[in-house]
């Protein structure tokens, strides 16, 4: 190192506020190529596909798996098979990029650099992503990283993985099946009827918990708390104040009218079996 | 052959290798279950909505099971026009997938497809000829249909349909008039069965889900179907229906015009043959030869092409889903307001 001019070890903190934004559906591909991994392979590792929203989020919404081989000092990437799933995949959403890439496992290893430098090559800044699948540390750990470039003067050292914060959220539509999808089996599919029954309850069960609250405090039996009761206060002053008459008239007309579409329906029906029978049995003689 | 019969061996007859496998394959248990996997109503929730009002369709991998469908993995189908070129490419853009998906894996076997549908509208001729094409090259397929439409109620709208093997048998041989029908007992509820589904996930994936979310006492799709606000779903609901009614009544009017018609034709048939008989009558009394009693070549005589009931039938169908649909959406916003009112009285002390 030249003793005249003494550079200094540049370190880059992320200037820029990069946050990712990862959906569901990416989580649970990931496990399921997990568990059909071929048995050598300790760990898979595959592309991310996305968008990067105008605010500078990475938004990952799919993702396939890249068949790779890994030892001990090297590394083996199937890349042609990569770009085949890459074009395949963009046939039917040209706007979905690569972002890049996810591996399972915790923390980042050494192969893990060199993949990284295979990604920024396709796309600049690639956002790794690892999902822990082992578990360690006794809780499922999913992290994102950027590589930042140390570099001594003009010279490269290392790249550095720094973690950005993750955000897990779902689409409305995919929020709905949510609890389907969170236990290991659902005999059924909740028609209407049930899950407006399971909606029903669920309320009932908030309204219980909240008189009982209320009750507790009154009586002394638990300690108020302001913002609690300033929440409270909030919804039931939230009900319209009209008179039972006019709620009465409201509600009725509302009902009358479902009993009118319902009775409609009826007809309809009514008249497509009777329609039915004309057609078919007709009899030629 | 009576040198056989002495050397016939007092076993009991055993069955060639062929008649055997022949016999397995007739008796194959009926499907009763389709099970999916949570990736893969994922996977058809997200593609759906992206695309929605557009109609979409995907292929749907997995394993036949006695009688129960596996699904556990799907992929999209790319939109295409109609061109001939780009259908070749559809074709390879499917093997190529397949191919890929199964270095990694995961299973290959097509066992449908899915689509989505806009307002519940999916019974098309179109479907039903996707659906014999399917069943030529595979023994069981079944259709997933989902609706993006109805996610904003609450409701996840998922459906796994298959044609009835009646329906099939009568479809391919093209045989759409009444007494075929009559005699197979076949009405229009009959063409499609609904299959339910059965949805299971691996632990791994529920120990990530849990994480990742945590039980709420109340979740986004309550809100949603506690919402009272239906006016515009029903009011298309209703414009569908009221048009398909419209095309229903045509159906029936066509009925009654071939029918009418085929009662004018018989009774020209029988003027006529009235006429050949007195005819014959008089050239017999003349010793002549009497004329045929049928004239093919009398326009009369010419059988008049009965309107295939199956457009009819796929109408009816679309008509009661709609009806359905509404009366379900009115069920639940009266269980609402009933609710709703039985609180405003006790909200007076509250």
């Amino acid at each position: 190192m030249a003793s005249a001019d003494r550079t200094v070890l540049q370190f880059f903190p992320l200037s820029t506020s990069l946050s990712a934004k990862v959906h569901p559906l990416v989580i649970f591909n990931i496990c399921d190529c997990f568990v059909r991994r071929p048995d050598q392979a300790e760990r898979v590792i595959g592309t991310l596909l996305g968008s990067v929203l105008p605010d500078g989020t990475v938004d990952v919404r799919n993702s396939y798996v890249v068949p790779h081989n890994e030892s001990s000092d090297q590394v083996a990437l199937d890349i042609d098979y990569h770009h085949n799933m890459l074009s395949s995949h963009q046939k039917v959403n040209p706007k979905e990029v690569i972002v890049g890439w996810f591996s399972t496992g915790f923390g980042v290893t050494g192969g893990s650099a060199l993949i990284h430098d295979f990604y920024s090559r396709e796309v600049a800044n690639p956002v790794h992503l690892t999902v822990d699948t082992g578990f360690t540390n006794g809780e499922a750990s999913i992290k994102a990283f950027v590589s930042v470039n140390l570099s001594l003067g003009d010279q490269q050292l290392a790249a550095q993985f720094q973690e950005i914060p993750l955000d897990l959220r779902m689409v409305e539509a995919e929020r709905i099946g949510f609890d389907v999808l969170k236990t290991t089996s659902v005999d059924k599919l909740p028609t209407d009827m049930e899950g407006m029954e399971a909606t029903m309850e669920r309320l009932l069960a908030l309204i219980d918990d909240t008189y009982k609250y209320v009750d507790d405090v009154v009586e002394g039996r638990v300690a108020a708390d302001n913002t609690i009761g300033r929440f409270i206060s909030e919804s039931v002053s939230a009900i319209p104040k009209i008179s039972p008459s006019a709620f009465d008239k409201l509600v009725n007309d509302s009902l009358q009218d479902q009993l009118l579409l319902l009775y409609l329906s009826s007809i309809t029906r009514t008249q497509l079996s009777l329609a039915e029978k004309l057609n078919t049995a007709a009899q030629i003689l | 052959m009576s040198t056989c019969k002495t050397h016939n061996v007092s076993v009991a007859p055993s069955r060639s290798f062929l008649q055997a496998v022949a016999t397995e394959e007739a008796v194959a248990p009926p499907l009763r279950v389709v099970h999916m996997e949570g990736l893969v109503i994922l996977k058809i929730i997200k593609h759906c909505t992206e695309f929605s009002p557009a109609i979409v369709t995907g292929q749907l991998l997995g394993l036949d099971v006695g009688s129960v469908l596996e699904v556990t993995n799907c992929f999209p189908f790319p939109i295409h026009e109609e061109d001939e070129e780009i259908e070749a490419e559809g074709a390879n853009y499917q093997l190529d997938m397949m191919r890929c998906l199964r270095e990694v894996n995961v299973d290959n076997n097509t066992v449908g497809w899915y689509q989505s549908t806009l307002l519940g509208s999916y019974q098309t001729v179109e479907l039903i000829e996707t659906f014999m094409n399917y069943q030529e090259n595979i023994r069981r397929c079944v259709c997933i249909i989902y609706d993006p439409s109805k996610s904003n109620q609450g409701v996840l709208a998922l459906k796994a349909l298959k044609l009835s093997d009646s329906f099939m048998e009568l479809y391919r041989n093209n045989e759409f008039n009444g007494e075929k029908l009559r005699e197979k007992n076949l009405s229009w509820v009959d063409i499609f069965e609904e299959i339910p589904i059965k949805v299971s996930n691996s632990a791994l994936v529920t120990a990530f889900m849990t994480e990742l979310e945590a039980d709420s006492p109340v979740t986004q799709s309550d809100y949603d179907r506690l919402q009272l606000s239906t006016n515009p779903f029903m009011e298309r609901n209703m414009e569908f229906m009221i048009e398909c009614m419209d095309d229903v009544s045509m159906e029936q009017q066509k009925f009654q015009f071939y029918y009418r018609n085929l009662s004018r034709q018989q009774a020209q048939q029988q003027t006529w043959l009235q006429k050949r008989r007195s005819e014959n009558m008089t050239r017999k009394a003349a010793r002549e030869e009497p004329l045929p009693e049928e004239d093919p070549s009398n326009p009369i005589f010419k059988p008049l092409p009965e309107p295939s009931r199956l457009d009819s039938y796929l109408i009816t169908n679309r008509v009661s889903n709609y009806c359905n649909r509404i009366n379900s959406r009115a069920t639940s916003v009266r269980l609402v307001l009933f609710f709703e009112r039985r609180f405003q009285i006790t909200d007076g002390g509250f």
